[in-house]
């Protein structure tokens, strides 16, 4: 339309929006740095109303070992929630796989096939939930609500109501002992978070996910098989929930139909105060740990100081409305228009 | 026609698409050869992203035939086109807020080994291609959210330029563009076209199709009923093609008005924000309309929604009437009178899961309800009317406005405001993506409105609009005024030589 000069337009008119929201990125590292601080208070807390058991290396190995199988849950959870899902069955799917992989058939196949037979009911149970949201265009809180309920009364029908012993030796061994004096629970604790961290920051299923949960019209027309992918998401929670189901199996020597019950709550609850967004397309895996970690510190410190678990809920409630209200005000430079 | 259709890239014939209650597409034809710049025009709603959402594999057609490069093909799914070699630049912007700049443009085809990503070959990558386009400071690791408009189009096209299409389909790539960022587009599409890349290209801006275009084809009603014309066919007869009847766009006289024009109704102090602007200052009177020009980045929009408490000042005071604003409080700017019709119509302005009444009549549900109860009835009546006034298609007030048409969803915005009535409008873009019919139209009500002694400011990226319905103009620069003066005592390239000045350094 009209000429110009290509040298008078070196572009000062740099279209990008103003600086307020141009620091966010550094808002992110706040967050992450008060939650740091946040772990680190409740750290001096313990220590200072019992300084006799708090920092000793038996208590710490209770807290990481307490910490171990909910934080596995909530790692399949932040990618659930960056992909803009909620998944309500996995605390259900963890009973329905340890009470799966400890039935006296299962048993007698030994440790091995045990494992196998969790991850795969886990796998299974998070792929029927996947197929229904996705391909069935099924709302994930209704879906998930349904397989909660469903996949908790198979793992009673399952058990008989009955706590069923796990007796292969190997198994036990194996999963309650220590790897160069870590637990081996939490071996897989970190192993897990280091590969979620990985699978999310790293590689294109990850960037497809937090595509998936910013815009799955947009990323639909950028050529993925978006029904696909969010079909593997809850197929990853479910996995992860098999995951948890066999350290359950392990930490209690048994399989329970009530193994793994309020875990879908205490990992949302962890993921939010990490700073996920339950609106999707943003989150982060260092975040959904250290909520894991505060949840288990509070509720050590409780059981340290032999106060009632009343107490302690309205504690963890407290924390949740906290860091949600914390979220809210580094959000709300974004949202200036 | 054999020649042709052996020469042809693409051909589409007889392509027909229904939506619930709209005929779409009925039965349009389209061919395309390579190396050439084709032009769609229609009206707001005559099918044209319909049309290529049908090439792009995003809808599906209920009948016709796509044939690429002489052979038949079926375009099934996004990926499907990609694949054959189209890559297109959506209307309303397909990206995803939260993912970084290098992010977007690779999203669907990330650079990656064994599904881990090279982020590091991604930014480079990105890099060269908005180097490309003019603009090698965006930061490929900053997130797309925080872009302006202008940055995300540049974003996009970097995107379709990544995909290394033999077909690039661009939907009004123009509408956010400023004029010196159109100059850099039309570059690009150039550099592509040498290297026998076909572009097909929408655009409402008749001028630049024949800067840039070969050829065009018209759709009106879901129907082609001009193909393959050349660049150089007069506007009148395009736009009688288009609209089936002639459209003069001058810019309408100002009436007599009884106005007392002495009045100051809107009145901006010192107004600024880190960052953004500083010390704005400027008065309007009954009646008149305030332009504000400059390049995109210079602080518009942020002025525009200062004022009208989107954003919070961090300095200076807005008065309506002599009243003070409480500052950052979009109520009170309300109650004043005050109405804004932002540019980001989507994000900003519309409920797009609602119907277009009660879009329509957002901002004064006070005068629609009783007791707290609406009065859908009256919601109904007025809310045609307005969309009979800006030829808003389909003029149903019922329906969904997300299956409008992105012009027709811009005329819903305006209609808002005229609607309901108020004392000081802020225009931001208000003719973006409208066609050039609704546009007359437009800028006669905006005059109409001036007349009732209504203080208007308008913001808008095409300059002739700025200075042929203004009164009075404020230049801006880095978010700063560097003149003011009467609309007829400047020209076009006046006002261009001095929002480059300096940017030149
Ligand atoms: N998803 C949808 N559901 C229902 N109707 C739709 C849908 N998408 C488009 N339409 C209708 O199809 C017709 C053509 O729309 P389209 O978006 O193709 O117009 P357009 O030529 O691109 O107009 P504009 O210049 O305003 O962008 C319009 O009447 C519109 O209302
Ligand atoms: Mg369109």
């Amino acid at each position: 339309m009209t000429q110009l000069d290509p040298a008078a337009k070196r572009d000062t008119d740099v279209p990008e929006a103003p600086a307020p929201r141009a620091n966010r990125g550094f808002s992110v590292d706040m967050r992450l740095a008060s939650l740091f601080g946040v772990l680190v208070l409740l750290i001096l807390i313990g220590w200072i109303t019992s300084p006799d058991n708090f920092l000793t290396g038996s208590n710490l190995d209770t807290i990481l070992r307490l910490a171990a199988p909910s934080g596995v849950v909530a790692v399949g959870m932040t990618f659930v929630i960056i992909s803009g899902g909620i998944d309500l069955s996995v605390g259900s799917v963890v009973g329905l796989a340890s009470v799966w992989m400890t039935t006296l058939a299962t048993q007698a196949y030994g440790p091995f096939v045990m494992v196998v037979c969790g991850l795969a009911v886990g796998l299974g149970a998070g792929l029927v939930n996947g197929v229904l949201i996705a391909y069935g265009r099924m709302v994930a809180f209704i879906a998930t609500l349904a397989m909660y309920i469903s996949a908790r009364g198979l793992a009673e029908y399952l058990s008989n109501k009955q706590t069923q012993v796990v007796r292969d030796q190997d198994f036990l061994t194996f999963f309650r002992g220590e790897f160069l004096g870590v637990p081996t629970l939490v071996w897989i604790l970190a192993i897990v978070v280091v590969a979620g961290w990985i699978l999310l920051n790293r590689t294109t299923f990850g960037r497809r996910t937090f595509a998936v949960g910013g815009n799955p019209e947009a990323t639909r027309l950028a050529g993925i098989n978006v029904k696909r992918h969010i079909a593997m998401v809850y197929g990853l929670a479910g996995l992860l929930a098999g995951v948890t189901a066999v350290m359950l199996a392990a930490r209690t020597t048994a399989g329970s139909s009530t193994n793994g019950m309020f875990y879908e709550l205490d990992a949302i609850a962890a993921v939010v105060i990490g700073g996920t967004a339950l609106t999707g397309g943003r989150g982060t895996m260092v975040g959904t740990l250290i909520g894991v970690l505060i949840f288990t510190l509070i509720t050590n410190i409780f059981v340290q100081n032999n106060l009632p678990t009343e107490v302690q809920n309205i504690a963890k409630g407290a924390i949740i409305v906290i860091a949600v209200l914390l979220q809210f005000r580094t959000n709300r430079a974004r949202s200036t228009t | 026609m054999t020649a042709e259709a052996s020469t042809a890239l693409l051909q589409m014939t007889g392509i027909v698409k229904t939506f619930p209650g709209v005929r779409a597409l009925d039965g349009v034809d389209l061919t395309v050869r390579a190396g050439e710049v084709h032009c769609l025009l229609g009206q707001n709603g005559a099918g044209k992203s319909t049309l290529i959402k049908v090439l792009a594999g995003a809808h599906q057609p209920d009948e016709g035939e796509i044939r690429w490069q002489g052979e038949k093909t079926a375009l099934s799914t996004p990926v499907a086109a990609l694949r054959m070699g189209v890559a297109t630049m959506y209307q309303e912007l397909d990206l995803i807020p939260g993912l970084s700049v290098a992010d977007n443009i690779f999203l669907g085809h990330e650079r990656a080994r064994w599904g881990f990503t090279k982020d590091r070959q991604a930014r480079r990558q990105a890099t060269a291609l908005l180097k490309r386009l003019g603009h090698p400071e965006i930061p490929p690791d900053r997130e797309v959210g925080d872009l302006s408009a202008a940055g995300q189009q540049l974003v996009s096209m970097a995107r379709a330029l990544a995909h290394d299409a033999k077909l690039i389909v661009m939907d009004e790539p123009t509408a956010a563009l400023a004029a010196d960022e159109v100059t850099n587009l039309f570059r690009v599409v150039a550099d592509l076209t040498a290297e026998g890349v076909a572009v097909v290209y929408i655009s409402h801006r008749l001028e630049e199709i024949r800067e840039i275009g070969h050829r065009v084809t018209v759709l009106k009603d879901g129907r082609t009923v001009a193909r393959d014309l050349g660049a150089d066919t007069p506007t009148s007869e395009l736009v009688a093609l288009m609209s089936g009847k002639r459209v003069e766009t001058v810019y309408p006289n100002r009436e007599e008005s009884t106005v007392d024009s002495s009045r100051e109704i809107l009145k901006v102090e010192k107004l600024g924000r880190d960052d953004e602007f500083a010390d704005v200052n400027f008065t309007v009177h009954a009646g008149e309309i305030l332009g504000i020009a400059g390049l995109v980045g210079a602080g518009r929009s942020e002025i525009l929604e200062t004022i009208f408490g989107a954003r919070k000042a961090d300095e200076g005071t807005v008065y309506v009437n002599g009243k003070k604003l409480k500052n950052g409080d979009v109520r009170s700017a309300v109650d004043a009178g005050v109405g804004l019709a932002p540019e980001e119509r989507k994000s900003q302005a519309l409920l797009m899961d609602m119907s277009v009444a009660q879009n329509v009549t957002l901002a004064s549900m006070r005068s629609y309800s009783s007791f707290g109860f609406t009065d859908r009835a009256k919601e109904l009546r007025d809310s045609r009317a307005k969309l009979e006034d800006l030829d808003l298609r389909p003029a149903d007030p019922r329906r969904n406005v997300s299956t409008l048409s992105g012009g027709n969803q811009q005329k819903a915005v305006v209609a808002r405001w005229l609607v309901h009535g108020c004392r000081v409008l802020l225009l931001d873009e208000p003719t973006r993506g409208v066609d050039v019919g609704a546009r007359a139209e437009l800028y006669r009500l905006i005059r109409e409105l001036a007349a009732d002694g209504v203080a208007l400011v308008l913001v808008s990226s095409e300059m002739p609009e700025v200075l042929g319905l203004a009164d009075r103009v404020l230049v801006l620069r880095d978010g700063r005024v560097i003149h003011e003066a009467p609309a007829d005592e400047l020209t076009e390239a006046d006002v261009l030589d001095m929002v480059m000045e300096g940017s030149a350094a």
